[in-house]
């Protein structure tokens, strides 16, 4: 993935993946080593530092997620190679990489279920699957998320973490940005609410569609979230980048974003917000 | 190099020397050299359709981006009368990188909002080489919706490398910007008809994008990414950027096959830039066409009709 490694400042490029297996984990943000065990009982965010690390889209639902009542949605629906597309890798083989990986079919996971006994639909990104980046098949399961919500008249949660589009799958990825927006313009005319959560890294194509389409937006501390990556900028501009440029509490300040919320009051604060809005339904 | 010509047109840059050359000679001579012009005006027109039919996707690139092409202005002048620019996101910014107002097409009241390229050094900085900021993208759906509100019908031009990428547009949220335009594009109440003209590259693009018919002129692209950029991150390297376009699909043959576009716009041999008039003409001819067919169209059944569209690109299984 040095693609995305290139889209990340220094700090967290290198070392920093999805959270390894092992007894020790080693802290992107304060270089700690940590007792896994004890990382994964404060969700993965750092006991030194509060350095929140990166989940996988099923461990970020199942965080989520009242255990009751889960039922996954639009699993059956995966990439499809249109075109053939060959780069130093053929397209096709980077998909079966990423599932071997991930042990995912795709990006994005829906699930239908229940917040504190709320019924709704949450989506999360997988970035350990071709950096959480947008495909057609990922356009139809945020779609598929959505018609759930529309049918159900529950709110729809995402969760995103992604490099943005799918280069792989050309403007089909592209036109999946106009897609997840009409579908959320049903949304918003239903009244239903859609809580967009950000998370490290959302970028291009995800943040300048969906992701910032939030009745309301929420993000966890220090994230990555812009439209160009840093990289890109910095090449355009010839000038270094201020501190914390581009992260959440440069969002906050800008007024981008409602909140930033520690990964650990997520939960309560989504569902309480949920239930303010769905009061009078 | 003349900036006239592309690298692979220098056969037919040095034809159209020889032409002017000979002219040349007719003038200050007594030469006759009027059938030598003819046959060699005919050997000129079976070159260019030769160097013409067999383009790859990387010179179809260099065309879309020539300087001499024309942009949104320039059919904005020909298609159009009455124009009326407008200007301005109300908060901020006049937003100079995209131009736009009301106008008549024939008989037909349209707003026009396309992406601005600029033609002298100072243009370009002004127009920001038609890399659009968030309060551009503002103004456009300001446009747009005050064309909803009195029931007229939204032409747009697409032709920009990309969304500006810089300091203030991640502080103004650009990612907004852009996204707000989608989502209020897919329900707006009045008919959308998306021309790209010339550079239809990402995000940026799109923000004009999302419209119940894309027409796309026969020499422009349109992709998720520039092919340097896909390029760079893919093959580690730009200098792949020919293999890249060719990869990325992004030719109007290959997006009308794909399904992913209407319409391809014929251009005149050997570009728009060699006729902007007759360009001009056949792409006001293809708007008018494509907007009568909409017209009959109620509002519910209009934005129905955009909303399955967009539904369905990638997933064939709902067309
Ligand atoms: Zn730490």
């Amino acid at each position: 993935m040095s693609w995305l490694k290139r889209l990340l400042p220094k700090v967290s490029g290198s070392n920093k993946k999805a959270i390894p297996d092992g007894l020790w984990v080693q802290c992107s943000g304060c270089s700690a080593t940590l007792y896994r065990a004890e990382v994964e009982r404060n969700l993965f965010v750092c006991t030194k530092c509060q350095y929140h690390m990166r989940l996988s889209a099923r461990q970020r639902l199942d965080y989520f997620l009242d255990e009751e009542g889960r039922e996954e949605l639009g699993a059956g629906v995966t990439a499809v190679d249109h075109l053939k597309f060959k780069d130093s890798k053929k397209y096709k083989d980077r998909l079966t990489q990423a599932q071997k990986k991930t042990n995912e079919t795709e990006a994005l996971i829906v699930m239908a279920g229940q917040v504190k006994a709320q019924p709704l639909v949450a989506a999360a990104f997988e970035f350990s699957f071709i950096g959480g980046s947008m495909s057609a098949a990922v356009g139809e399961r945020f779609a598929i998320a959505a018609e759930y919500a529309l049918r159900k008249g529950c709110p729809f949660v995402c969760f995103a973490t992604s490099g943005g589009a799918r280069m792989q799958e050309s403007l089909f990825s592209l036109f999946q940005m106009g897609k997840s927006a009409a579908v959320l313009s049903r949304l918003a005319k239903a009244k239903l609410p859609f809580i967009s959560v950000l998370t490290d890294p959302t970028m291009g194509g995800v943040s300048a569609s969906f992701a910032t389409l939030g009745d309301i937006i929420l993000a966890e501390p220090k994230a990555l979230i812009g439209f160009s990556g840093p990289r890109v900028i910095e090449q355009t501009i010839r000038q270094t980048l201020p501190e914390g440029f581009q992260r959440s509490e440069f969002l906050l300040k800008h007024g981008a974003i409602d909140n930033i919320v520690h990964r650990r009051d997520l939960k309560d604060t989504i569902a309480n917000m949920l239930s303010m809005l769905m009061h009078a339904k | 190099m003349s900036l006239d010509y592309l690298d692979f047109e220098q056969p037919i840059m040095m034809l159209d020397e020889k032409i002017n050359e000979l002219k040349r000679v007719g003038v200050d001579t007594d030469v006759n050299v009027s059938e030598e012009i003819v046959r060699l005006k005919e050997k000129l027109e079976t070159l260019t359709r030769d160097v013409f039919s067999k383009l790859t996707a990387a010179e179809i690139v260099k065309l879309a981006r020539h300087p001499k092409r024309p942009y949104t202005k320039d059919y904005a002048d020909r298609l159009c009368t009455d124009f009326q620019e407008l200007h301005g996101d109300r908060h901020k910014d006049q937003g100079q990188e995209i131009y736009s107002g009301l106008a008549r097409l024939e008989e037909q009241v349209v707003m026009v909002i396309g992406h601005q390229k600029g033609r002298t050094t100072a243009e370009k900085v002004r127009r920001n080489f038609g890399m659009a900021s968030p309060e551009a993208f503002r103004k456009a759906l300001r446009l747009m919706k005050l064309a909803e509100r009195f029931d007229i019908p939204v032409v747009t031009f697409i032709d920009t490398p990309g969304a500006y990428p810089g300091i203030t547009a991640e502080e103004c949220n650009q990612s907004e910007a852009i996204a707000r335009n989608l989502l209020e594009m897919a329900q707006l109440t009045v008919p959308i008809v998306c021309c790209v003209i010339g550079e239809g590259c990402s995000g940026g693009a799109l923000a004009l994008g999302v419209g119940d018919r894309t027409l796309m002129l026969q020499y422009a692209y349109y992709s998720v990414i520039s092919p340097e950029g896909c390029a760079s991150i893919l093959w580690k390297s730009a200098d792949k950027a020919a293999i890249a376009a060719e990869a990325l699909n992004l030719t109007s043959d290959r997006l009308l096959s794909l399904g992913l576009i209407d319409t391809i716009v014929p251009e005149p041999l050997g570009g728009a830039h060699r006729d902007p008039d007759l360009m001009a003409a056949t792409l006001k001819e293809h708007i008018i066409r494509e907007l009568a067919e909409l017209s009959i169209m109620d509002k519910t059944e209009l934005v129905n009709a955009r909303y399955a569209r967009w539904l369905s690109y990638g997933s064939p299984d709902r067309s």
